[in-house]
């Protein structure tokens, strides 16, 4: 059991540790100043106790997190707009359907350039500059531009967690898709297999332990794009909604659970897949392999 | 021998172009090979024995002269799926089991359901493999999986069996095992089987006829046709005319290595 949680549990610790000593630091200028405005003298454990408990500290305490999480989520109806749940949700659905899209369009642009030595060297150069673009720059732009052709809503939004999680795949299936190696394509090609055969039957299956890992940088790249796609757009809903109008309204303590929640959707995400890898590969009998 | 001719080779040669200028693989190759002979080819490294097992199977096109397969060239021949190709190392895929392994080839070449269950059956019979079925390639030994990928090369009607030095990574134990199930399979067979080796009494075991090739350009030394028997019992390796012809092998080796 220590094994296995000891080190996660004692970085986690450290970081409580540290957070809460950060939270003193950071905020006793605010403590000092009401002090002094009401004209009380500041003992070291008034101050401590302070720190910990202002309405818009600098740095919120972990456990100030901690209550604003339970208040906006198990207190909470899903459907209120004070829910964390339901603004999750939001975030979430544009960030699965943009994975979504980002997977098939990163899949069959690997199989376009592994095949067409065309898109080869034409489309990859483009590929690499897409990821160049800040997205920040870049996500207003597709908002009004899908705006003005009257696309609104979730699809914008899907559009720019897609935008960045076809790259990992991209890269990821290329090189999948290249695995096979000279004797298994000549192998191939002496069943006089064709093109497609040789994709479906050889290439595809060689290309499934690249292409998980890819999977899970993608959909965490989605998640931020989703997010991202919430801040410039005025939004009113979703985590990005969350964390700009925190932001605004110096709700440091909503911006903080707003993180927690997308760090914790992110893990979650990525674990799932995680998940389904392992069984994937079990089912191709590779695993088995590699712990032979 | 009136048996038809399988593969045709006439002042045959292929150079490959590299960036330290031309290499001639292949020259001057001239052989015939008829129907049911086990024909192995001997040499050093880069005498081209690789090279002309791969010209024949359309994996590389010859610069000159003329070449054929069961009367055809070897791009219609490898479209017919005319021979089976046994690579140096088994190749099984990891996510198969051995059948779905020996499958795969029936599966692209569209034969039915239950015709590809028989005939895995039958070759996982003919190499002494059954049981392993559901196996998947990492629980077997090596022996075992170039015996399975042995197997996926017979399963479907080719006649033609080319094999590039199918044992060379096994031991010598289970390789002088894997000669006689050879020899075995193709007395039952009667395949055509073309066989690449460096070993010189696994090419002397096996075969009705024995190419000698040198390199620089890779061409034939010597073409040795075997007075063996066809019944061949692993101490016939001991007998006289065995090492007769064994010596005359290395000769051959020996003239092709005073050129240079």
């Amino acid at each position: 059991m220590w094994q296995k949680f000891g080190p996660v549990v004692t970085i986690v610790l450290a970081i409580f540790v540290l957070w809460y000593v950060m939270a003193v630091v950071m905020n006793t200028n605010w403590a000092y100043d009401k002090a002094k405005r009401a004209d009380v003298e500041l003992g070291f454990s008034e101050l401590v106790a302070d720190t910990w408990s202002q309405k818009k500290p600098r740095l919120p305490a972990p456990h100030q997190v901690v209550v604003e999480l339970w208040n906006t989520t198990v207190m909470k109806a899903i459907t209120s707009k004070r829910s964390l749940v339901f603004h999750a949700w939001i975030t979430l659905s544009s960030t699965l359907m943009g994975f979504a899209m980002g997977t098939v369009l990163g899949i069959l642009l690997a199989i376009g350039i592994v095949h067409n030595k065309a898109m080869n060297l034409s489309v990859m150069p483009w590929v690499i500059a897409s990821q160049t673009i800040p997205i920040l720059a870049i996500a207003p732009m597709i908002i009004v531009v899908l705006n003005a052709v009257g696309i609104s809503g979730l699809v914008p939004k899907s559009v720019i967690s897609m935008y960045l999680s076809f790259f990992p795949i991209v890269v990821g299936m290329v090189k999948g898709l290249r695995a096979p190696d000279a004797m298994q394509m000549d192998q191939m090609r002496t069943w006089n297999a064709s093109k497609w055969t040789t994709l479906w039957a050889l290439r595809w299956p060689s290309s499934v332990p690249y292409l998980f890992p890819s999977l899970k940088i993608g959909v965490a790249a989605a998640l931020v794009g989703a997010i991202v796609a919430e801040l410039p757009t005025g939004a009113v809903r979703g985590l990005g909604a969350r964390l700009l109008a925190g932001s605004y309204y110096g709700q440091t303590i909503q911006i903080w659970s707003a993180l927690l929640m997308a760090a914790t959707l992110a893990a979650s995400l990525v674990m799932i897949l995680g998940r389904i890898e392992k069984y994937t590969l079990r089912k191709m009998g590779q695993s088995q392999g590699a712990t032979r | 021998m009136s048996q038809p001719t399988v593969i045709e080779a006439k002042n045959l040669s292929l150079t490959f172009e590299t960036n330290d200028g031309p290499v001639q693989a292949l020259q001057g190759i001239d052989l015939t090979i008829k129907k049911g002979e086990f024909v192995s080819f001997i040499g050093p490294s880069g005498c081209g024995k690789t090279t002309f097992l791969r010209v024949m199977a359309d994996l590389e096109t010859p610069t000159g002269g003329e070449i054929s397969v069961n009367g055809m060239t070897p791009e219609e021949a490898r479209m017919k799926r005319a021979y089976g190709y046994v690579f140096q190392a088994a190749g099984l895929y990891p996510w198969r089991t051995i059948a779905g392994n020996i499958r795969l080839p029936l599966e692209i070449m569209g034969y039915s359901k239950a015709e590809q269950a028989t005939r895995v059956k039958e070759v996982l019979e003919l190499v002494h493999l059954d049981g392993v079925e559901n196996k998947f390639p990492w629980q077997l030994s090596g022996g075992m999986q170039q015996r399975a990928s042995i197997a996926r090369a017979l399963s479907f009607d080719a006649d033609l069996l080319l094999m590039d030095e199918p044992f060379g990574a096994l031991d010598e134990i289970v390789r002088d095992h894997l000669n006689e199930q050879l020899l075995e399979l193709w007395a039952a067979t009667n395949k055509t089987i073309c066989f690449v080796t460096h070993s010189i009494p696994e090419a002397v075991y096996l075969s009705t006829k024995i190419v000698v090739m040198s390199p620089r350009p890779g061409r034939i030394i010597d073409i040795i046709e075997s007075s063996l028997p066809k019944e061949r019992p692993l101490d016939i390796r001991e007998s006289a005319e065995f090492l007769d012809i064994a010596h005359r092998v290395r000769e051959g080796l020996r003239a092709g290595h005073g050129d240079d």
